[in-house]
């Protein structure tokens, strides 16, 4: 049993099967919801409301030719999408659902969770620096040049709530609201909770933060050189890194998912497409901006909110009302 | 080239283009330093095919010269043929065929807003302006009975009348198109995204623009007051009460303006049009098929500027020559020029603020010299120099 249980902790649940269940399911809602925004209908024709749409987009990338540019670095080009995959499965793992205690957890997760989710960033800028080609290296340099515009406020962010609960477990600052009776910290967190969202919008690389795959000018970003399988495992990373992404923020800013397994179940669900119904409203809204106009963005409002949301934690903490 | 600059090709294929065109551009980071374009890979060979056409047949032929703007070009081409044939058009004829072209307006303009909206990311808006574009193209498959090519014009007049029940129901739908369009021209210069994508992008000044004979809607956002229906009124153009616009901003934003405000003229002058709709034939009864010796030129301003028609008639039923001049034509050059100094990621934006329609202008390939495969090129100073001699030599004639 001792081989086989973590085993079953990586492949079904919360490892790769649920992961990919449920982030193709988040897929499909931040569709609909996107589409419904437009005034369109949606996926509609593949299973019940075109549920299995993401699933069927993803299964035909499987079947399509797979081809590596002549002058790509061979192994490091295949190595990418598979090393990005990993990274955000890993982060997946730490989700505090169902299990009330998942069975890794430990004081300092947080941290590991903030790094693995740091990785795709870089895993996609080194995809398109290894697949040479114009568009691929310029929308490479956009990723790299993002990251250091989202990755501060996004971190001090996601912070706040850490230094409410005083812990660097994800398990006890979800919790923290319910045991220590003070449910209101979940509303003096609203601006770092506003902050996560744009920054993790950012790191998804969604309007209005998609300029280094912005296709009417660099046609794929990084991926443009990507086909077949390994354009498809890039798309479950993305979908994976929306799933893990809202919830995390779900599970730290709305008060986690309490109720045990059935009903902390149904809040994993309730929450998290919550916060990517968030995400598409932010989608639908806005226009894509340039690389000057989002580094300008993140350093004039995005850090300094969450550092006057950090600061205030702080000075709450301090005087002992929290 | 420097070190530094880094040359990006775009086209001929690229998400960005709808249709083929070659850009390179130079850029060093982020911005554009230097800019290229080359046509010439969709030369369809329209204007040859004309002269083995009949009038009538050039007719149909030439609608199909763009895909957004065929009216206009059957109406560009028709005008000069009943100039050289003298022929006086019935009023209901003309007053249907404006009709006709203030809902091409409409809806050329109606598509380019959603073209830009989804060049700078807005899908969105992209989505709810091609939704209302649908309403334009309802109206005109009603009253045409096609979406693209309508078919309507003919040589001294149209072939569809417009009943009474069609008429009130064009005025309701109206009524809707100009209610969004008061939405679209609040975003559109509000949304802080949006604006923030266009506002001082691709400028052009006064000066270039009029330097360079930039024409239609690209023109008059540079504060150029060119328009046709006001500068040399065709059709019925002189008896409609109509703003021109213009917009001094001289960037992308301006455009968008000017496009959107220009779409409520156009409503306007529709609304007039079907409210004094004129009684009698809407075409002549007996057209003669040979058009008799003479030249003309005609002008149109179509929903992306000036298009010119040039027709020479030699007494046949077929026209001796065809020239078009298509408004993309007069502007891609400068508006190549004007993303020099933006960003990579302004170039699809400007590009596409002239509303670009390639296949509509192209008329030559270029043949880059190959010495392997043996191509040589001939440069324009060695024809002229080749037609000099040729002309002294077998003609006798001295330039």
């Amino acid at each position: 049993m001792d081989v086989v249980k973590p085993l079953l902790y990586i492949l079904v649940y919360p490892g790769l099967l649920f992961q990919l269940v449920f982030s193709t399911f988040l897929e499909w809602m931040d569709r609909k919801f996107y589409a419904r925004m437009q005034n369109r209908r949606g996926p509609l024709h593949t299973g019940y409301a075109g549920l299995l749409q993401p699933v069927a987009d993803i299964l035909k990338l499987f079947f399509k030719e797979d081809i590596v540019p002549a002058r790509a670095d061979r192994f490091m080009f295949s190595l990418m999408p598979i090393l990005g995959l990993a990274a955000v499965v890993t982060a997946g793992l730490y989700l505090p659902v169902w299990l009330v205690t998942p069975y890794n957890s430990f004081e300092g997760d947080l941290i590991v969770v903030l790094y693995l989710l740091s990785l795709p960033s870089l895993v996609l800028f080194l995809a398109g620096w290894f697949s040479v080609s114009p568009y691929s290296l310029i929308g490479a340099t956009r990723v790299l040049t993002q990251l250091f515009a989202y990755e501060v406020p996004f971190f001090l962010a996601l912070l706040t709530p850490a230094v409410v609960a005083g812990s660097w477990q994800i398990r006890t600052i979800a919790v923290y609201p319910w045991t220590s009776g003070a449910w209101w910290v979940i509303v003096i967190q609203v601006l770092a909770f506003l902050v996560a969202l744009l920054t993790l919008q950012a790191k998804l690389e969604r309007t209005p933060f998609d300029i280094p795959e912005a296709e009417t000018e660099v046609v794929g970003g990084p991926l443009t050189e990507y086909t077949g399988k390994k354009l498809a495992l890039f798309r479950i990373q993305k979908d994976i890194l929306m799933m893990v992404g809202s919830a995390f923020i779900a599970a730290l800013f709305l008060g986690g998912f309490p109720g045990g397994l059935w009903i902390g179940g149904l809040w994993l669900i309730v929450k998290t497409s919550f916060v990517v119904f968030l995400l598409s409203v932010i989608r639908a809204s806005f226009a894509r901006l340039r690389i000057d106009q989002i580094v300008t963005f993140s350093w004039k409002y995005l850090a300094p909110a969450s550092l006057i949301q950090l600061l205030a934690v702080l000075i709450l903490k301090g005087n002992g009302v929290i | 080239m420097e070190k530094s600059v880094f040359r990006i090709p775009i086209g001929p294929q690229h998400p960005f283009l709808k249709e083929p065109v070659k850009f390179d551009f130079d850029i060093r980071g982020e911005e554009i330093v230097g800019a290229r374009m080359n046509l010439g890979y969709n030369h369809r060979g329209i204007e040859k095919a004309c002269e083995q056409r009949n009038y009538y047949q050039c007719m149909y032929l030439l609608e199909r010269v763009c895909g957004i703007c065929s009216h206009s070009h059957t109406s560009a081409f028709v005008q000069a043929v009943e100039e050289i044939m003298n022929l006086e058009v019935p009023k209901r004829g003309l007053y249907l065929r404006m009709v006709n072209g203030e809902l091409e307006r409409l809806h050329s303009h109606l598509l380019w807003l959603g073209v830009a909206a989804h060049e700078v990311g807005f899908e969105s808006l992209f989505m709810l302006v091609w939704r209302d574009r649908e309403l334009i193209m309802d109206i005109l498959e009603k009253i045409s009975g096609n979406r693209v090519n309508y078919a309507i014009n003919t040589i001294g007049g149209v072939r569809r009348d417009l009943t009474d029940a069609q008429r009130k129901e064009i005025l309701g739908i109206l009524k809707t198109v100009r209610q969004r369009l008061d939405y679209y021209a609040k975003i559109g210069t509000n949304e802080p995204s949006f604006v923030g994508r266009i506002k001082g992008v691709g400028t052009l000044s006064a000066e270039r623009a009029a330097e360079m004979c930039a024409v239609g809607p690209f023109a008059r956002a540079s504060n150029v007051a060119t328009d046709v229906r006001k500068d040399d009124p065709y059709a019925c153009y002189a008896e409609m009460d109509f703003q021109l616009i213009t917009h001094d901003s001289c960037d992308v934003l301006g455009r968008v303006i000017v496009r959107v405000l220009e779409m409520i003229e156009s409503c306007k002058i529709i609304e007039q049009l079907l409210e004094t709709l004129p009684e009698g034939e809407i075409a002549l009864a007996k057209v003669s098929r040979r058009v008799p010796e003479g030249v003309a030129v005609s002008r149109y301003e179509a929903p992306r500027g000036e298009d010119v028609h040039f027709v020479r008639g030699n007494g046949t039923d077929k026209p001796e020559r065809v020239r078009v001049r298509a408004p993309t034509m007069a502007n891609l050059e400068v508006a190549t020029e004007s993303v020099i100094g933006s960003y990579v990621a302004d170039i699809p934006i400007a590009i596409a603020s002239i509303d670009p329609c390639y296949s509509c202008t192209d008329r030559m390939a270029i043949v880059l010299r190959d010495p392997k495969r043996g191509t040589e090129v001939t440069t324009w100073e060695q024809l002229r120099r080749r037609g000099i001699e040729w002309y002294s030599k077998n003609k006798g004639i001295r330039f």
